[in-house]
């Protein structure tokens, strides 16, 4: 049962700031003003739950999830890790959905002009739930870079969007996993924008032999930290009763 | 000489892009992948409270509305209860609603749109009076870098706005007024109209939670 303690107070400095010329749009899509520290009450302690009968078993397999006559064409990719966290306990039942390219770099997406073509066999997203140690792991392919419209030559590195939930809505996070040794990080604002470097390297996706499966899957690790919640017997409660 | 502290460091946020609708509304993007599908509506036959809509636009630095924006809404039930275990008010938990939902805003008017109930009075931190009704918001996009948050209230409570702990720590106080749903009726429809600004004289008042 989640505590009703509320979180750690969020280290912006490791997050990308709102306005940062580098990545066009955030120009008129970023806050002026300073946002409004507010001490949590319930609103934010607190957050959806999701249950395991809402999703379908596949919904973690992203070279079956979406097969038509075939399964998605690319690099097979296991990617696992575990979601703590800033105590290192493992977010336990917490849901994750993740999207991505298909291996040439096109998104199954009708705003997606890109020339590549798409993979009838590969949709491009899936979900699953934390177990209770805060251990997930998905199967699909390896996105491929794709170039996008902020300077006249800018190319994404390869990377698979996460989304996560926690346990309250004070901890809701979207992020991106990059590939270990991808030499268009050098080049990407979103990578760079991270005004902290280590917190951008923990972005950065190992790869992981001991959990490829040998003559069929190659895997990546990407552990996922959360804002942690305080537990002190001398914190101020949250509620009266 | 000093001990280590342990803690892990929150992982770095990045934007959620362009796409964003594959992974968390993939019909919007144009396919059908997963049986079950989450969105907008919030509300079962069996729901209890008053049935409303909470719509509204994103608009940008330059006045025009967002349309690949996603916003997700977090609130308590009819009678002021969170659906969460941290929450031990002595209220009824409503077993039909959830009290979540996700809208992506419309690829042609930009408007987003949550199907829900108007939740009750939510009790304030010790000490400190109860949160008159309101919506959480979180909204990610491309060009959004962290996700925002927010809260709609409800225009039409004004006691309880008034009284609110939260509202009462925006100043300029004239800025509380960027955080108002406006009531209306829509073919019988009790509507809320909730337009956000991400800059500008109309900035609304994001939060740091």
């Amino acid at each position: 049962m989640p505590r009703e303690s509320e979180f750690f107070q969020r280290d912006r400095t490791i997050h990308p700031p709102a306005f940062t010329p580098s990545y066009k749009t955030s120009v008129l899509r970023s806050p002026r003003l300073p946002l409004l520290s507010l001490q949590n009450s319930l609103s934010e302690v607190t957050g959806p739950v999701f249950g395991a009968q809402e999703l379908g078993p596949l919904d973690n397999d992203l070279i079956l999830n979406y097969a038509k006559n075939g399964e998605a064409i690319g690099q097979r990719l296991i990617v696992h890790g575990r979601v703590t966290d800033e105590t290192g306990a493992g977010v336990a039942n917490t849901l994750l959905e993740f999207w991505q390219a298909n291996a040439g770099g096109r998104y199954r997406h009708k705003n997606d002009r890109y020339l590549a073509a798409l993979d009838p066999n590969f949709g491009g997203c899936g979900r699953t739930l934390t177990d209770a140690d805060g251990a997930y792991a998905f199967r699909t392919i390896k996105p491929g870079p794709y170039p996008w419209r902020n300077f006249v030559n800018s190319w994404r590195p390869a990377h698979i969007h996460f989304s996560l939930f926690g346990t309250g809505f004070a901890q809701r996070l979207i992020t991106q996993m990059y590939f270990e040794g991808d030499p268009l990080l050098a080049h990407d604002p979103m990578f760079g924008m991270i005004p902290d470097r280590e917190a951008a390297s923990r972005l950065v996706a190992p790869l992981d032999l001991n959990a490829s499966v040998p003559l069929d899957t190659l895997a990546h690790r990407f552990d996922i930290v959360l804002r942690g919640r305080r537990s002190t017997v001398f914190e101020n409660k949250l509620q009266g009763n | 000489m000093v001990q280590l502290l342990s803690y892990l460091k929150e992982t770095a946020s990045q934007t959620a892009g362009p796409y964003v609708h594959i992974g968390l509304l993939p019909r919007q993007a144009g396919f059908e992948v997963f049986a079950n599908n989450l969105g907008e509506v919030m509300v079962g036959p069996k729901t209890k409270g008053e049935r409303v809509t909470i719509e509204g636009r994103l608009i940008d630095g330059a006045g025009v509305p967002v349309k690949d924006a996603l916003i997700e809404l977090w609130q308590a039930n009819a009678a002021g209860r969170y659906h969460h275990a941290a929450d031990r008010q002595h209220k009824p938990i409503d077993d039909d609603f959830r009290g979540w939902g996700r809208s992506g805003c419309d690829f042609e008017t930009g408007r987003y749109c949550f199907r829900t109930v108007k939740p009750g009075q939510v009790v304030g931190r010790s000490g400190h009076r109860p949160m008159a009704p309101h919506v959480n918001l979180w909204i990610v996009a491309r060009g959004i870098n962290i996700g925002l948050s927010t809260r709609m209230y409800f225009a039409d409570e004004e006691a309880a706005n008034a009284a609110d702990p939260v509202l009462n720590l925006i100043e300029p106080a004239s800025r509380r007024n960027t955080l108002m749903g406006q009531r209306q009726t829509r073919d019988q429809d009790v509507v809320y109209n909730f337009d956000i600004y991400l800059q500008g004289e109309r900035e609304t008042v994001f939060f740091d939670i």
